[in-house]
């Protein structure tokens, strides 16, 4: 082997550079790939940017320090509500990205208060005070004035920045329009949140989250202090919640109560389990199956001669069923299978 | 006044409904340590399969038992078929598959059922009792809901505390292995255990619907706050789930007269909060907290 390629196998071993690289190509193939698709299929990707945003938070809360959530939509709603506020007018008091910040910054604050609550509690009861949540956040907004109770806010999206639109028709040739903007805004915001959350589980603090969701008595005798860990995956995770609540709150382009139900939350849980718990890259396969698997569902339905709303009602059908398959036969998930099948090839497991 | 014992009943009746969803949870969480949150939806399958035998047959009562015993088939099905396997697999897995029977069991319910709204009968009159010349602010069927619900808490005990089945059931959920070294078939003990909880949330899920519409979603908000109870209670303590529905019947329902009614999911939630702050594991709990 020459030393050059010794070199970089052994720089591909550092992990904040694999990620870095990573995050790198990924952004570039996301400039070709959302230029040249149609509208419609620029609003799917943005759907899934929000979804493994929101994801990939939870993976570091549920899958990765233990904690069971399933409140994670009432966290989406404070970010796209923050959002929402802020564009009402389609003049907000800073730029964009300002308001997504905003966005994380509301969210946070919520989480933070949240995470300390549940710091204290364990398993089902985490699990509990998450589920009241869920619901409590949502009519708290149709009980408020100003957030626009049932009907919920608008979001005006601003203009396509010139310079934007400018620089990635020079690449791609093609012109940016609203709806490629927030699929660009999204895979961004997804690119750079994977890169931190890859090098944040990789890094002492998320060894101390590994560690205590394998056994938080072991953990503390070694010295992990066990609430500021708790809490602190709590507030990672909510950031998280918040930009892609933000970004929610744009690609769907209406804040209301009802788009933040249970469901929601529970849809959440399901990407991290399809794709394999505690996995950045399960999160993003889980995420892309929610995108993408409804609507291939229900056209099968259709085809085979149900009603559409009926069909409609495959799609959970579907995932309700790839869940409890999943728990079953391949409990590491879609990833942790193919990981397990690479290792046992390697002979190393 | 009037409206002070209107509030007052109908969070009693509210109560009595939370009490035995939440008591359903507890009997699974006390013989197989899993919250099993298809609760709801296994309960709303249920009712559907009672309202067709009652649009079939013009008879309450046959639907009735006709739901109630399909809970118990349904909930012996869930636990041998899927339960089972993840026994051991990490609290998550077992709670995740109950989410996705959640997920997968709504979605069913809409294909087989319909997601239209249908109206469900009730046995009993709908109009408040009249009783010497006073308005009584409670229906006859707010009465039976109560009453119902009093007799199944009043069996359970009965079985647990009196029979041979019960006190096997409860040395299967205490010891497992040292259970089955002493004759007792743990695995058909945690099936029973599973069968009569979906029985008692099936009697919940009629009580619900009696005179109400039913939809795929109807026992959403009895998802969250049945829970609520029974996290309330303690989880642990069949009583516990019974006082902790009847308080946050009763809250709620004088929030929802008094304040607004889009305050009550928040109400819910301070107070499951702070009761969980002050006692980490629920008003019932008598187990040492586990320091960690």
């Amino acid at each position: 082997m020459s030393t050059l390629a010794v070199r970089s196998a052994a720089l591909w071993r550092v992990p904040l550079l694999r990620h870095v690289v990573l995050g790198l190509v990924g952004l570039t193939v996301m400039l070709f790939v959302l230029g040249s698709l149609s509208p419609f299929r620029d609003a799917q990707l943005a759907t899934m940017a929000y979804l493994a945003i929101a994801a990939g938070g939870l993976t570091v809360l549920t899958g990765f320090s233990g904690q069971l959530s399933l409140g994670h939509g009432a966290f989406l709603a404070v970010g796209a509500y923050t959002t929402a506020v802020l564009l009402e007018d389609g003049d907000p008091p800073f730029p964009l990205v300002g308001v997504m910040v905003a966005a994380v910054v509301v969210t946070v604050a919520v989480g933070a208060v949240v995470g300390i609550a549940a710091a204290r509690l364990h398993g089902p009861y985490v699990a509990g005070a998450t589920l009241a949540l869920a619901v409590a956040v949502p009519s708290l907004a149709r009980y408020l004035d100003g957030l626009g109770q049932e009907q919920g806010l608008h979001v005006r999206v601003p203009d396509v920045p010139t310079w934007f639109d400018d620089t990635v028709w020079m690449i791609t040739g093609a012109d940016v329009d609203p709806t490629s903007y927030v699929a660009y805004l999204g895979w961004t915001a997804l690119v750079v949140t994977y890169v931190l959350l890859a090098n944040l589980m990789r890094s002492r603090v998320g060894r101390t989250w590994r560690a205590l969701s394998n056994d938080d008595v072991a953990a503390e005798i070694a010295g992990v202090r066990l609430g500021r860990a708790r809490v602190l995956a709590f507030v990672v995770s909510t950031a998280a919640a918040g930009l892609a609540g933000s970004l929610m709150a744009m690609a769907v382009r209406v804040t209301s109560p009802s788009g933040f139900s249970v469901d929601l939350s529970v849809t959440l849980l399901s990407a991290i389990v399809l794709g394999g718990l505690g996995t950045l890259s399960g999160a993003l396969i889980g995420s892309a199956l929610l995108t993408f698997l409804p609507q291939a569902v229900t056209s099968w339905g259709t085809s085979a001669g149900l009603s559409d709303v009926r069909a409609a009602e495959l799609a959970p059908v579907a995932y309700g069923l790839i869940m409890i398959a999943v728990v079953l036969l391949a409990p590491a998930g879609i990833v942790g299978s193919l990981r397990r099948v690479w290792w046992r090839r390697r002979g190393i497991a | 006044m009037q409206q002070f014992m209107t509030t007052l009943l109908g969070g009693l009746t509210l109560g009595a409904v939370y009490a035995s969803f939440a008591l359903a949870l507890c009997l699974i969480w006390r013989s197989t340590r899993v919250v099993n949150f298809a609760q709801a939806p296994m309960a709303m399958v249920t009712t559907y399969v009672g309202l067709e035998v009652i649009e079939a047959t013009g008879s309450y009562w046959l639907g009735f038992a006709v739901a109630l015993a399909a809970g118990f088939v349904l909930g012996a099905l869930v636990e041998r078929l899927l339960v089972r396997h993840v026994e051991g697999a990490g609290d998550l897995n077992i709670v995740i598959l109950t989410l996705g029977l959640f997920v997968a069991l709504h979605g069913l319910a809409a294909l087989v059922f319909g997601s239209d709204y249908r109206s469900f009968p009730a046995p009993f009159g709908l109009k408040g009792l009249h009783v010497g010349g006073h308005n009584v602010a409670i229906t006859p069927f707010g009465v039976f809901t109560i009453v119902a619900v009093g007799i199944v808490l009043v069996l359970l005990v009965l079985l647990f505390r009196s029979t041979d089945v019960g006190l096997r059931m409860r040395a299967a959920a205490f010891s497992p292995e040292v259970a089955r070294l002493l004759g007792v078939r743990v695995g058909a003990m945690l099936t029973l255990g599973w069968a009569l909880a979906a029985v008692v949330g099936s009697l919940a899920g009629l009580l619900i619907a009696g005179g109400n519409l039913v939809f795929p979603q109807y026992m959403d908000s009895v998802v969250v706050y049945g829970f609520v109870a029974a996290v309330l209670g303690g989880l642990d303590s069949p009583v516990g789930s019974v006082v902790g529905g009847l308080i946050l019947g009763l809250v709620l329902s004088f929030v929802s007269g008094y304040v607004a009614g889009d305050l009550v999911p928040v109400t819910a939630l301070i107070v499951l909060v702070g009761v969980l702050l002050v006692r980490p594991g629920g008003l019932f709990s008598h187990v040492a907290e586990r320091r960690v």
